[in-house]
């Protein structure tokens, strides 16, 4: 892994990061995680603010770590603030980043959802709820069968493959806790019992 | 903006939405729409499975992470802006505390190979968590004016072309949801 940069930030340079993050956040429809390509050609390959052992760190950490995948955003500023100084002014970049793509779109929903709410009525409304509720539907049940074919590629991971159809059936079937699921699929795999 | 029967639960306060957005936050390893489902629909009733689904196309349609968006527009339908700064800030305050500080750990801990095999099981169970989730979802189709055999081809379709045939789902997302919407709106005429 290289070693990280040691950066000397002026205002443009800050201007520069948030203006980036505002104008993706305007077209980040499905989410930031799905133009990650575009945020590392930006912060690694072009600006050199990150390594890429930095960039793919925050991705994997951000993944596996609780909340909205949107996260990933805030560790890329973190490390782009200890690159540029230190914890006070990562902790601040990690926040200004984490604003910066959120606001905008933020805004949009917020005022989209109003509307929705105030012409609910309207049969355009109602035609383009009912009739993306099936595709939306499908890209989430495509999306689970992504992640699970991302880590268990090989006939020899079938006890990855086997864990994720346990736990669809458990989670269909009953109403067991989905937290303590995830916890013992941590455990089987940090023993080695998966490999 | 509550349009609701009254016998259906509501939140009660801007509190009652921060402390159910942080508690199926925090529990999301990997993804928090599998909890938002089990907190918002089973846990504590505030919208139908219908509903929820509705609420997620528009969240899954406009820019910006569907999750957080969900967030807001469930907020915003019982206290407006405020209900959606109350929802939203459930959703960010303690899990970037805590990715923050899991960002330290990994500089520790990153290189131990338990630690990957740890994230590989985990992910193996959330997929599981997303595939369950969806599948459930697909109950709520049933009063679908699309009737419900057009609207499986319709989620055959959209999780071949993403799953098997590997297109971009945005190209998805506008080409069967156009597809889609037309048909609703042509089947909602009468």
């Amino acid at each position: 892994m290289n070693t990280a940069p040691h950066l000397v930030f002026t205002w443009s340079h800050w201007w520069e990061l948030i203006q980036h993050l505002l104008a993706l956040s305007v077209a980040s429809v499905g989410g930031p995680l799905g133009m990650a390509s575009e945020m590392h050609r930006y912060f690694v390959t072009q600006q050199h603010w990150l390594t890429d052992g930095q960039f793919n760190a925050s991705v994997v950490i951000a993944q596996a770590a609780p909340g909205p995948n949107v996260l990933f955003v805030a560790l890329l500023g973190w490390n782009i603030g200890m690159n540029a100084g230190g914890y006070l002014i990562g902790l601040a970049t990690a926040l200004l980043c984490l604003v910066s793509i959120l606001l905008p779109c933020c805004i949009m929903i917020f005022f989209a959802a109003k509307w929705i709410a105030a012409n609910q009525a309207l049969r355009a409304v109602k035609a383009f709820k009912q009739g993306m509720s099936p595709v939306v539907i499908s890209m989430l049940i495509a999306s689970g069968w992504l992640l699970a074919t991302s880590n268990a590629d090989k006939l020899t991971d079938w006890p990855l493959w086997l864990t994720t159809a346990i736990t669809t059936l458990l989670v269909l079937r009953s109403r067991i806790n989905m937290f303590w699921l995830l916890a013992i699929g941590a455990t089987l795999g940090a023993i080695g019992v998966l490999n | 903006m509550i349009t609701t029967s009254p016998s259906k639960p509501v939140p009660t306060s801007l509190g009652d939405l921060f402390i159910s957005f942080t508690r199926l936050a925090l529990q999301g390893f990997g993804g928090v729409l599998a909890f938002m489902e089990r907190e918002l629909v089973e846990r504590k009733q505030w919208l139908t499975r219908e509903e929820f689904v509705q609420e997620w196309a528009v969240a899954r349609t406009m820019p910006g992470p569907p999750a957080m968006n969900l967030s807001i527009v469930v907020g915003a339908r019982y206290f407006g802006w405020r209900g959606a700064l109350a929802a939203s800030a459930g959703m960010l305050c303690f899990p970037t505390v805590l990715i923050l500080l899991l960002g330290l750990a990994y500089v520790q801990f990153g290189e131990h190979p338990e630690v990957f095999t740890a994230l590989r099981g985990m992910g193996a169970v959330a997929a599981g968590l997303i595939i369950a989730t969806g599948l459930k979802l697909l109950t709520a189709l049933k009063g679908n004016p699309l009737g419900t055999s057009t609207c499986l081809i319709i989620v055959l379709l959209g999780f071949i072309s993403i799953a098997i045939m590997r297109f971009h789902t945005i190209h998805v997302l506008v080409g069967l949801g156009a597809l889609g919407c037309l048909l609703a709106y042509r089947k909602m005429r009468t």
